[in-house]
Order: structure tokens, then C-alpha cells, then sequence
């Protein structure tokens, strides 16, 4: 059977890469899981056909420049601010579908106050949160989701909580609010994993289109650069150590 | 007895060796070669292709999008 050729044409492709996705070739590092998550934003709004509707709002960190990669409108918010830009947009536009996409140094750190609040007045928007435990645009400093005996460059001798605190699971807080009507936490780490995150992207846009409340999903993710490891091995460093601590699923909706 | 046959193309100036396709192919079919891109990464290339089916999982987890994937059913 060795000699069946594949024909390379439309009616037998099974995947390519969104049309929504620019040709520009991102910046992030190899295997980092923001150029997975971007994909999948991409294909759910291509998906609902949104593509003119769509306005996103990206954060400072290393996804500052996701407006780059996709064919939509973006803003880009001061640091920590992407929620209550969001909330601007959308109140100002009610017909568009806005989202913000943020990381773990700029949600949950700078910008609990502004993310808190804005679950609790129950915006119409959908945030993604990226989680991966670290700064990873600054050079892997320690931030408030970095696991106990994490080890980062400011804390080289691993999080203590004498000294740091202890790290916390925004998702969970949010979820207690009543403003948010849909929040989940999912990875990007295995195809399975990858897909059920796609479906949860497209429910949190469904519902922020449907005038729902704030969808909220926190996508548990890698950071090689700044853990120093492999990308695969920080995928399997992940599954071990970080889902853990933030147990994958649905928490409310 | 009919048999489904996959293959993939990979963008190969734009992958970037990252291998997270590699473990994630159920039918074993991927590598990173032993050459090298214009940016130095050691690209993503089907070292099996007989096996593959196109079940896209390669394509689901790459992070920058570079594999397309085609899937035919011989009879």
C-alpha cells in the first residue's frame, strides 16, 4: 500500500491555517502556547462569522502584540486596564463582540481590581486569561500565580510563602461573583485538551454576543523560555505540576 | 479493503523546531530533521509518512500554524 499518494486539493484537506491568521510570522518563542490560543480565537471567530464584529483588546506582556496576527480590531490597554478598556468599547458599541486577552502579569496582578470589577458588573465581554505562572516578557520573574517552590528569577530559592504569599486562582474568585455568567479553566497541552478549549472560547464569544454577563476562561499555559525547559518538556512539567493546582473544567456556567 | 491515508505539508520557513507535534502525532509519524531552516530551526518533517492518517493533531497543537493536513479514503 505503499505507493497510495495523498493528492494535495481542497476536497481533501482536512486543516489549514485560519484566513483570519496574518501571514506575519509571530513573535513568541517556540512552542509558547499564546500562538495556539491566537489560532483558536481566530478559527471560533471565523467560525461565528464575527470576523467584522469582533473587537479585541490586547494587554501588556508578551501578547501586546496579538493585533498583529489577526485580521481583526484591536486596541491595546495600559497595563493591567484591558477589562475596563473593554468595557468602554462594548457599552459604546453594543452590536460588537469585544474581548480581551491577557496574561497572568497583567490580570491578575496589576489588574485585579480593574478584571474583578468588571466580573462583577457583568460586562457583556469575554475575557481570555492566559496562565502560566510567570512574567515571561520581563524575563520569567515570579508572579502571583507562581506555584509554592517555583523556581523564577526573583525567586531563585523557589516561591516561599513566609516570603511571597501564596498563589491564587483568580478563576475561582470570579466565579463567585454574579455578574459572570460562564467560567473555565482549560490548557492547550495535548490535541484533546486544544479542542475543548476551542469549544470554550466559542461559548464565552456566544455569550458575550448574547448580552449573557462575562464569560471568563483561563487557558493554563506554558512559558519554556521561562521555566528553562523544552516545549515539550514544559508541556509534561505543566500536566504534573500546574493542572494540579488549577484543576481543569468548568468552575460556573 | 478501503484505507485511509493522511499527509501534511509543513510550512517549513515558518516552523520553529518547537517538536510539540512530535509527541502529539498518535501514528509516531513525525520528527524534527536533521536540516536546518533559513532561521536555523530544525523543522518538523514526516519521517513515517506511510502511517499517517490526517487526524490533524499535529496541525490542532502547532502553535504557529504551519501544517496542513490532507486525508484520503482508497477503495
Amino acid at each position: 500500500m505503499a505507493e497510495l499518494e495523498v493528492q494535495i486539493k481542497e476536497e481533501n484537506l482536512v486543516y489549514r491555517k485560519s484566513p483570519l491568521l496574518t501571514d506575519k510570522i509571530m513573535h513568541y518563542c517556540p512552542g509558547c502556547s499564546h500562538g495556539t490560543v491566537h489560532k483558536l480565537v481566530a478559527e471560533v471567530i471565523d467560525e461565528l462569522g464575527i470576523q467584522e464584529k469582533t473587537i479585541g483588546v490586547s494587554p501588556v506582556g508578551c501578547s501586546v502584540f496579538a493585533y498583529n496576527y489577526l485580521h481583526i480590531d484591536w486596541s491595546q490597554a495600559a497595563h493591567g486596564r484591558a477589562c475596563a478598556v473593554a468595557t468602554g468599547i462594548k457599552r459604546t458599541n453594543p452590536d460588537k463582540m469585544v474581548f480581551t486577552y491577557q496574561g497572568d502579569g497583567d490580570l491578575a496582578a496589576i489588574g485585579t481590581a480593574e478584571t474583578i470589577h468588571a466580573c462583577n458588573r457583568g460586562e457583556n465581554i469575554a475575557v481570555i486569561f492566559i496562565n502560566n505562572a510567570i512574567y515571561g516578557m520581563t524575563g520569567g520573574q515570579m508572579a502571583p500565580t507562581t506555584l509554592i517552590g517555583m523556581k523564577t528569577a526573583t525567586s531563585p530559592y523557589g516561591r516561599d510563602p513566609k516570603i511571597h504569599g501564596f498563589p491564587y486562582k483568580i478563576a475561582d474568585i470570579v466565579s463567585q461573583l454574579s455578574g459572570t455568567c460562564y467560567v473555565t479553566r482549560q490548557s492547550v497541552h495535548t490535541p484533546a485538551a486544544v479542542r475543548k478549549t476551542k469549544a470554550a472560547i466559542k461559548k464565552a464569544f456566544e455569550n458575550a454576543m448574547a448580552g449573557k454577563g462575562l464569560s471568563f476562561v483561563e487557558v493554563v499555559s506554558t512559558c519554556n523560555s521561562g521555566w528553562k525547559m523544552s516545549p515539550v518538556d514544559a508541556n509534561k512539567w505543566m500536566e504534573e505540576n500546574l493542572v494540579p493546582f488549577y484543576p481543569l473544567g468548568d468552575i460556573k456556567g | 479493503m478501503a484505507k485511509i491515508k493522511g499527509t501534511i505539508i509543513v510550512d517549513i520557513e515558518r516552523c520553529k523546531g518547537c517538536g510539540v507535534c512530535v509527541p502529539s502525532c498518535p501514528a509516531n509519524v513525525l520528527a524534527l530533521s536533521h536540516h536546518v531552516n533559513g532561521k536555523g530551526y530544525n523543522y518538523s518533517y514526516m519521517a513515517n509518512p506511510d502511517a499517517c492518517i490526517g487526524c490533524a493533531s499535529c496541525a490542532i497543537m502547532c502553535p504557529d500554524s504551519v501544517i496542513t493536513v490532507y486525508r484520503q479514503k482508497f477503495e
